[in-house]
């Protein structure tokens, strides 16, 4: 089966089964991933920081909530917090303009949030495909760990 | 005021942008008629609210591949706009300006023809705003996308992310010898909200 994320969406999923979302752009798509119970989440954060923002009523939707949030997920699950490993894509930046405009650079800094926040908690980044300029589906294969990165006009990648 | 949130005034602001994608729609049609040189159509146009969640499925799934253009606005107010259409339209209309000599591939040629006619239909659009309300607004040159409906969506939807968990776009539907569904997104800052409104007599502040 395969458990869909949509966008400020979080979820959490264990083998053989996959875990999907579908056409990041500026989102980060962070995976936390146990390989020893091959328990898995994800969550589609769509901006780095809830205390800026007075709407912050859904945790899945800021890094810094929503990291923190997919942690306590897994765990509930069945993983183990000291075995857990993150993996994360996206963050591109999908247009430019000659305004130069904060909202535009936001995928970098949800990036920068996501890996800010994991490492306030402890968890390790072993690998990331972020930033540049085009949209990404990312699947996540907790049975292999591996994270697969699917683009328009370019080679599917595993990370 | 600095309470507002876009739940708030989605009201109000519905009611703006239905007018705005009737005037709009129309001043588009008839600059598109005269560039294309061809007869063209309009439909009423709508003007949907959808949770994020829902944003993808609206235009085909979060896969489909769609042409986007993005402008940021300045002058009285500021935001910006997002112009989509599915890719195989933005074919359509590039190679109806181009004639033989578009390919399908969407080289630096058709981009810059989709550009031009991203600026014609957004143009007409903030026209018909700038008219409705009295303010003076510049468009920037329009940046193009060819990219997924989630990816290039997500732009949008993190603007109106700072100020609630929807996006609020007008659909419209123009035909030539096919029907075209283009989207047009305007995301005003949340100061220039109250400016669209104030100006409209809509809102006192």
């Amino acid at each position: 089966m395969e458990v869909k994320v949509g966008m400020a969406d979080m979820n959490v999923c264990a083998s053989p089964d996959s875990i999907i979302t579908l056409g990041l752009g500026s989102c980060v798509g962070l995976v936390l991933y146990d390989p020893t119970t091959k328990i898995c989440g994800m969550v589609h954060v769509m901006l780095p920081d809830s205390k800026t923002i007075g709407v912050g009523t859904n945790p899945a939707k800021f890094a810094d909530t929503g990291v923190e949030e997919l942690l306590k997920m897994v765990v509930k699950k069945g993983a183990k917090k000291e075995k857990l490993v993150a993996k994360m894509a996206g963050g591109a930046q999908m247009f430019s303009v000659n305004k130069d405009s904060p909202m535009l650079r936001v995928g970098e800094r949800n990036v920068a949030a996501v890996k800010e926040e994991l490492k306030k908690l402890g968890i390790r980044l072993i690998s990331e495909d972020t930033g540049e300029n085009f949209g990404r589906t990312v699947i996540f294969y907790p049975e292999s760990g591996e994270y697969l990165i699917r683009a328009i006009g370019k080679e599917p990648k595993t990370i | 005021m600095s309470e507002l949130t876009l739940e708030s005034i989605s009201t109000q602001y519905f009611d703006v942008l239905k007018e705005l994608g009737n005037i709009g729609a129309g001043n588009a049609t008839t600059a598109l008629a005269s560039l294309l040189q061809c007869k063209v159509d309009m439909k009423v146009p709508q003007v949907l609210t959808l949770d994020f969640k829902d944003v993808g499925t609206l235009l085909g799934g979060e896969e489909q591949v769609m042409a986007g253009a993005y402008l940021a606005v300045e002058g009285d107010i500021t935001g910006s706009i997002l112009f989509l259409v599915k890719k195989d339209i933005a074919i359509h209309l590039v190679k109806k300006l181009m004639g033989d000599m578009a390919s399908e591939d969407f080289g630096e040629m058709e981009r810059s023809a989709f550009k031009e006619i991203s600026n014609i239909i957004t143009g007409s659009y903030l026209n018909a705003l700038a008219t409705l309300t009295n303010l003076t607004i510049y468009p920037s040159i329009p940046d193009l996308a060819i990219d997924m409906a989630g990816a290039i969506l997500s732009v949008p939807a993190i603007e109106f992310g700072i100020m609630g968990d929807k996006i609020i776009l007008i659909q419209s539907q123009i035909s030539d010898d096919i029907d075209i569904d283009g989207y047009f997104i305007m995301i005003p800052d949340m100061e220039s909200y109250e400016k669209i409104l104030s100006a409209l007599g809509i809102l006192n502040i």
